[in-house]
């Protein structure tokens, strides 16, 4: 390395030399002076730390991409264009976001003010937002989708006035520098290995070097949205001495659309899938707004949440149902396991340490009748008590096949086996859903704790089937 | 109209402009006190050595090996405080513990060049426990005897024949949760000792003086040697008012002894587990209506949460007995207060002050009973209004009681509600899985300290040579708007535009003695202060424009910068006048002060008439429940809310809104849980982060939400006719669970009574549905009202009774 890295913020370069591999882009930009975004929780709930950040759209464009500043090493942002709410507009000359925040009365406290502004800023840019009609009650008539500030939390307004000025949003102006910002490709993130304090960082260039790497450095922990790791680092004061940042792997960012399956790359975040799959994936499509917030979406990577091996994932369930196989890589080549052999026990899974998960196949066709039902205490952005994935075919009347996958109720996420072979070749009844609702209630050994009581996740179990039964069985009314 | 209350014409207060910051806010450029670490080269940063264990005598402390730790710099302990080892005004709560009171307790400090350094040293410290036994729950405590501070008795009339005229009595008992205040900026101080030995502490408190007081004792100095600034807070809510004291102590005891600044900035777990919340509360009851649902009388023992130490509990055990009344006439009242001692986070202020506990008891004893009276939950709170003319429980006549009725009928109204409430019923009936519910609750809050000495509010307005104008006040900015509105008040008073006027961070050096920004009594106060002070520079200013324009005194006007009198038509600019004024020799500058008339209290009594008035509101909340699961939503809110003539009704509508939402985040949401099992965990916040205690989001904002300001509402004991806007709007929120336990009813037989948990969770509402599906909670006079009072204090006795907000 000749040149120390740098990271533009507001358009300034700042040195990212003698930055540890454990410190946060929060506390670095707050570090170098610009205390604009600030923290709240320093583990992606409040979203005051939320910032700007220029991400590819495709190879020729970018766009305005807001992540939680808490969550994510300050040396990956090396060569990356970040920008603050300091840098978005002056109080004698608001950018149009901050001038309806303020004149409505969006700030009390203005501690979250901040966050919101950089979050609602992503959305204002987002391309295509415009031009879906009078809106509802999570779109404004300007297409702003209220799900973007899901990650954003205020204790003091109430929210209303934050959504008046979310929905009373125009469209930026032809020469506004942010939106043309967009129009050219975003920075590339070069190959370095930097040490600081003995702590490393790899940002290897391809999937060869990762695994390379990993073989030599058995301790190493892979990062890819850090929404996982920022947490362990922040709250638990984990600090590894070997990090390899594998969420740049053109490897790992690929999604095509084959005929027998689509290939998810283990690199990519949710909401880059959510985006390119364009509703291919009914059942995914059902999981995407229950799942975190677009903050925490715009950062983690699908294999980052099947990486941690956590019961509580909720991309397990869906995919279960889906029955997902993954690509493992490793220094031998690659392998395809089937996601229900995949975990073994609490937070272990089959993957070696020298492996990494590539991709996610699922194989097509899908099955048509799907839904994804997550208990949670809160509608937006918390943790599942359970999670159940649901993936049904019917014939003449018939369940012809059934997969359910499971979350929280067990030490790994499983496959509700007895469930599904309950379902299979009944027909398709309330007595049927009845039935196997009892089946289901019974799966798995769900505990108690301060997110619920074990009675009712088993009678969140069962209701998941009666609810599937009602949802879909629209001639039936509600019986 | 008083004088204090009347309004001049073109006056700037009432306007609706957005909150002075605002454009600081947006751009980031807004400082809080953690903003103001990298302005401070070689500051030290503090972190706490957090006990493990809820309850234990600390048997042996080893900070040598944090010592040993590269960049630690200092362990601060109890044998470095050169004067009070003490956090607190009740002597209850050291500094530096030998005996830890609750998981979490900070037991020594670590001072380190970074924060990593002094995080490492932290962990390094050696300690070890002789572990006592430790009370987790508020029925633990009552079984062991375990209570603590006075138990007061508000009475008045006889129950028992209150009960003997009811034709229905029934009895019950609740046992409600508490709530973090998470306001979004942790408790934070940053303390600098100056060349003069001067200690300079800037905190996020809402309570300057007393955060002064503290450390002055903790570090054996006088008062006039401890200088506090509070540049604004990330939100308070009461947790801010006694909480910030010893942070600051240690802060300012780590600058003393080192020389350097020193850092004390708690991360949202230490927040968590270290600072005080809302306390939970039990109560046992019994009730007594009439036939027509009328109450009789009512006979409770509330049993507050009160954790380790006595903190602000006894006040706001006060103000939970002075408002178990709400809205309603109670002839026959008995209420006995405790305060339970229990092995957590010392309970504290948070909006409200108990007067939201003190009503649930109440309003969750109208919605459980009304479908066992055969009579609708509306009906029955309305039939129980207080009239004019009417007094409390404690005495105080209720003035202008029949706001509650006027709000109650512009919500039922501008609500529809007649409509809705058959279109709910009609939903009902026609779907089997789904159910909606339609609840409408009164508020009536009483405004001022409990404790009177506490109504007393300073100002200082300095008018400079230019005719620009800069105001410091008592009081604190935490997001409530204050400052936009003192600024409005002190341009109204000066008949200047809002420009004209600048106002500076609040500090102890400016305005002494102050009150904590607290009761929701900071724009009376505040405002009555700054106004005096205006008005002594106008009496002032007033002789020398009547010398220059030639009429007397009395005639001369200022109005939006511009000085005039009655039958001429010169002019003089403002700018000119204070020119003028300085050239004469008339001082400019002016310190004023407020204190609210006609309140007295007597605690031994539980008698008086504490309140200067009472803040009415009525919110009407229709939410749709899925029975499946629990999970529900709020489809539409009405409110109505009385804050007087508003000072600025932008801020204060986002006042009510948000104390709403606040509100419903206690009662549905917010789920507070300590570890109760046996396990060594026994005592921890098992929701300590945002990840495990769930605020409001977007997603809990009703579909609809209307919220209008009650017109004609003039308060002639207030600053330019206004009332007070902090705490109320917050108890609006019961219409929320009110709906809830409605909706959860729907799926039961018709008339069945469902007892509500609280905060009503999808799985508490769950359970609801359950047991209402099961025939609901059965209305007997078969709970014992728990009178017994355990030795010691009945009633406070003056030189140790607090506060009171
Ligand atoms: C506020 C918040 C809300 C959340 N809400 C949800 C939720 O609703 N539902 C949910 O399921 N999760 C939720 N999560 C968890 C988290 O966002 C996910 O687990 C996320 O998908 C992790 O992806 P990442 O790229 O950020 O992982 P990282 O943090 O970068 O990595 C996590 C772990 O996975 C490993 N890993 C990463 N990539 C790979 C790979 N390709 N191969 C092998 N191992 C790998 C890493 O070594 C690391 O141990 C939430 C987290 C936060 C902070
Ligand atoms: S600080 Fe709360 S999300 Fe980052
Ligand atoms: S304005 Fe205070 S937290 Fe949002």
């Amino acid at each position: 390395m000749t040149d120390s890295p740098t990271v533009s913020v507001n358009g300034t370069s700042y040195s990212l030399h003698g930055t540890p591999p454990w410190m946060s882009l929060l506390d670095f930009v707050r570090s170098q002076g610009l205390t604009g975004a600030k923290e709240g929780c320093a583990e992606g709930e409040c979203g005051a730390c939320s910032v700007l950040v220029v991400r590819p759209d495709g190879d020729q464009a970018s766009r305005w991409t807001a992540l939680n500043a808490c969550l994510t090493p300050a040396v990956a942002f090396a060569s990356q264009e970040v920008v603050t709410s300091e840098g978005l507009g002056e109080p004698d000359a608001l950018h149009p976001v901050q001038h309806e925040m303020a004149v409505r009365g969006g700030s009390q406290c203005g501690y979250c003010t901040p966050g919101f502004i950089c979050s609602m800023a992503s959305e204002y840019y987002r391309p295509g937002r415009e031009g879906h009609g009078e809106g509802d009650a999570e779109h404004g008539a300007n297409g702003f989708d209220i799900h973007s500030l899901s990650g954003n939390l205020c204790r003091c307004t109430g929210y209303r006035p934050i959504r008046d000025a979310a929905f009373a949003l125009g469209s930026p102006e032809t020469d506004d520098r942010f939106a043309a910002r967009c129009a050219a490709p975003a920075p590339a993130h070069p190959t370095a290995e930097v040490t600081v304090d003995g702590a490393t960082f790899l940002r290897p260039g391809t999937l060869d070097e990762a695994l390379a790497a990993l073989s030599a450095h058995p301790d190493a922990v892979l990062v890819a949205g850090s929404t996982d790791w920022g947490v362990e680092a922040n709250l638990r004061g984990s600090r590894a001495a070997y990090l390899i940042g594998i969420d740049r792997l053109d490897e790992l960012r690929e999604l095509t659309i084959g005929e027998d399956a689509i290939q998810i790359g283990a690199a990519l975040t949710l909401s880059e899938i959510e985006r390119q799959l364009e509703g291919r994936i009914p059942l995914l499509d059902k999981l995407f707004p229950q799942f975190a917030s677009r903050l925490i979406r715009n950062g983690a990577t699908i294999g980052g949440n099947l990486g941690t091996g956590s019961p509580i994932g909720d991309t397990p369930p869906a995919l279960l149902a889906l029955e997902a196989s993954l690509v493992l890589a490793g220094p031998g080549g690659e392998r395809t396991v089937p996601l229900a052999d995949y975990f073994t026990g609490y937070r272990q899974t089959v993957c070696a340490p020298d492996e990494l998960i590539k991709a996610a196949r699922i194989p097509l066709p899908l099955s048509p009748i799907t839904a994804f039902h997550k208990i949670a205490k809160r509608r937006f952005d918390d943790i599942s008590s359970v999670a159940v994935g649901l993936a049904l075919e019917t014939e003449a009347g018939v369940i012809s096949k059934a997969r359910i996958g499971l979350g929280g109720v067990a030490a790994t996420p499983i496959r509700a086996l007895a469930t599904e072979a309950a379902l299979e070749g009944s027909p398709w009844s309330r007595e049927t859903f009845v039935r196997a609702a009892g089946v289901l209630r019974e799966e798995g050994t769900p505990m108690d704790d301060h997110r619920a009581s074990s009675a009712y996740r088993k009678a969140m179990l069962g209701t998941a089937l009666l609810r599937l039964h009602r949802d879909e069985s629209p001639q039936e009314a509600t019986a | 109209m008083s004088s204090l209350s009347e309004r001049p014409s073109k006056p700037v207060v009432g306007q609706e402009i957005p909150h002075e910051a605002a454009s600081q806010h947006v751009t980031g450029r807004a400082l809080y006190t953690d903003d103001l670490v990298v302005r401070h080269p070689g500051i030290l940063h503090a972190h706490p050595v957090q006990s493990t264990v809820a309850h234990a005598k600390v048997t042996r402390l080893d900070v040598e090996p944090a010592l040993r730790v590269p960049g630690v710099v200092r362990v601060l302990t109890a044998a470095d405080v050169p004067g009070v080892n003490d956090a607190g005004i009740k002597h209850d709560e050291p500094l530096f513990p030998d005996e830890v009171m609750f998981h979490g307790h900070a037991i020594c400090w670590v001072l380190g060049e970074t924060l990593e350094a002094a995080r490492l040293g932290a962990a390094a410290v050696e300690v070890d426990y002789e572990p006592l036994p430790a009370l987790m729950t508020v029925p633990e405590a009552i079984a062991a005897e375990s209570f603590q501070g006075a138990q007061p008795l508000m009475e008045r009339g006889d129950v028992s024949a209150g009960f003997a005229r009811a034709t229905r009595v029934f009895s019950g008992e609740f046992e409600f949760a508490g709530q973090e205040h998470f306001y979004l900026e942790t408790h934070c101080s940053l303390a600098v000792v100056d060349e003069n030995g001067q200690i300079f502490i800037q905190s996020s408190t809402q309570h300057p003086s007393e955060t002064q007081d503290i450390v002055s004792h903790v570090l054996g100095v006088p008062g006039h040697a401890v200088t506090v600034q509070c540049l604004r807070m990330g939100g308070g809510f009461g947790g801010k008012e006694m909480q910030p004291h010893g942070f600051a102590a240690i802060a300012a005891l780590g600058a003393t002894l080192t020389g350097r600044p020193v850092r004390l900035r708690l991360n949202r777990t230490q927040d968590m587990t270290m600072s005080g919340k809302r306390h939970g509360f039990h109560a046992t009851w019994r009730v007594g209506f009439d036939d027509e649902g009328r109450v009789q009388a009512l006979d409770t023992t509330i049993t507050a949460d009160g954790g380790w130490s006595l903190d602000l509990s006894e006040p706001v055990l006060a103000r939970a007995l002075c408002h178990l009344d709400n809205a309603y006439w109670i002839p026959e009242f008995r209420a006995l207060g405790r305060i339970a001692k229990t092995h957590k986070t010392s309970q504290t202020a948070f909006r409200g002050f108990g007067g939201p506990q003190g009503m649930l008891v109440f309003e969750d004893i109208l919605g459980r009973c009304a479908p066992a009276l055969g009579i609708p939950a509306h009906e029955l709170r309305r039939r129980n209004f207080y009239t004019d003319g009417q007094s409390t429980p404690y005495g105080q006549p209720v003035r202008h009681a029949s706001r509650a009725a006027t709000c109650w009928e512009q919500v039922w109204r501008d609500g529809d509600l007649e409509t809705r409430l058959a279109e709910v019923q009609r939903f009902n009936d026609s779907h089997e899985d789904i159910k909606r519910g339609l609840a409408i609750t009164p508020v009536k809050f009483g405004i001022s300290f409990n404790l009177t000495a506490f109504n007393q509010g300073g100002a200082l307005v300095l008018v400079y040579k230019d005719g620009s104008v800069l105001i410091n006040h008592g009081g604190t900015e935490m997001g409530q708007g204050l400052h936009t509105k003192m600024l409005q008040v002190a341009a109204t008073a000066l008949g200047l535009p809002l420009s004209k006027v600048r106002l500076a961070p609040t500090r102890t050096d400016k305005v002494p003695n102050t009150s904590a920004t607290a009761a929701s009594s900071g724009a009376d106060l505040n405002g009555g202060a700054v106004k005096n002070a205006c008005e002594q520079i106008i009496e002032r200013l007033r002789v020398v424009a009547s010398g220059k324009l030639g009429v007397p005194a009395a005639d001369i006007r200022f109005a939006d910068g511009v000085v005039s009198g009655l039958g001429t038509k010169a002019t003089i600019e403002w700018d000119e006048l204070v020119k003028a004024a300085y050239f004469q020799r008339v001082q400019l500058s002016a310190a004023g002060y407020y204190r609210t008339e006609g309140l007295h209290w007597d605690s031994s009594v539980m008698q008086g008439s504490p309140f200067k008035y009472f803040a009415y509101g009525v919110a009407a909340t229709e939410v749709e429940v899925d029975g499946l699961t629990g999970a529900y939503t709020t489809r539409r809110v009405d409110i109505v809310h009385d804050v007087g003539d508003s000072l600025s009704p932008l801020v204060d509508i986002g006042q009510v809104e948000g104390g709403f939402v606040q509100g419903a985040g206690w009662l549905t949401l917010e789920d507070l849980r300590w570890d109760t099992s046996d396990r060594p965990t026994r005592g921890r916040l098992a929701t300590q982060a945002a990840s495990t205690y769930k605020l409001p989001s977007f997603s809990e904002v009703p579909a609809e939400f209307n919220v209008r300001l009650l017109e004609d509402a003039h308060e002639d004991g207030a600053v330019y006719g206004s009332k007070a806007v902090g705490e109320p709007p917050l108890m609006l929120a019961f219409s929320v669970r009110e709906a809830l336990r409605q909706a959860a009813a729907a799926f039961g037989a018709p008339g069945v009574c469902v007892d509500l948990a609280s905060p009503a969770t999808p799985e508490a509402v769950y359970w609801a549905i359950e047991s209402a599906r099961a025939g609901g909670w059965t209305p007997d006079d078969d709970v014992a009202v728990d009178h017994a009072r355990t030795a010691g204090d009945r009633h406070p006795d003056s030189e140790r009774e607090t506060v009171g907000v």
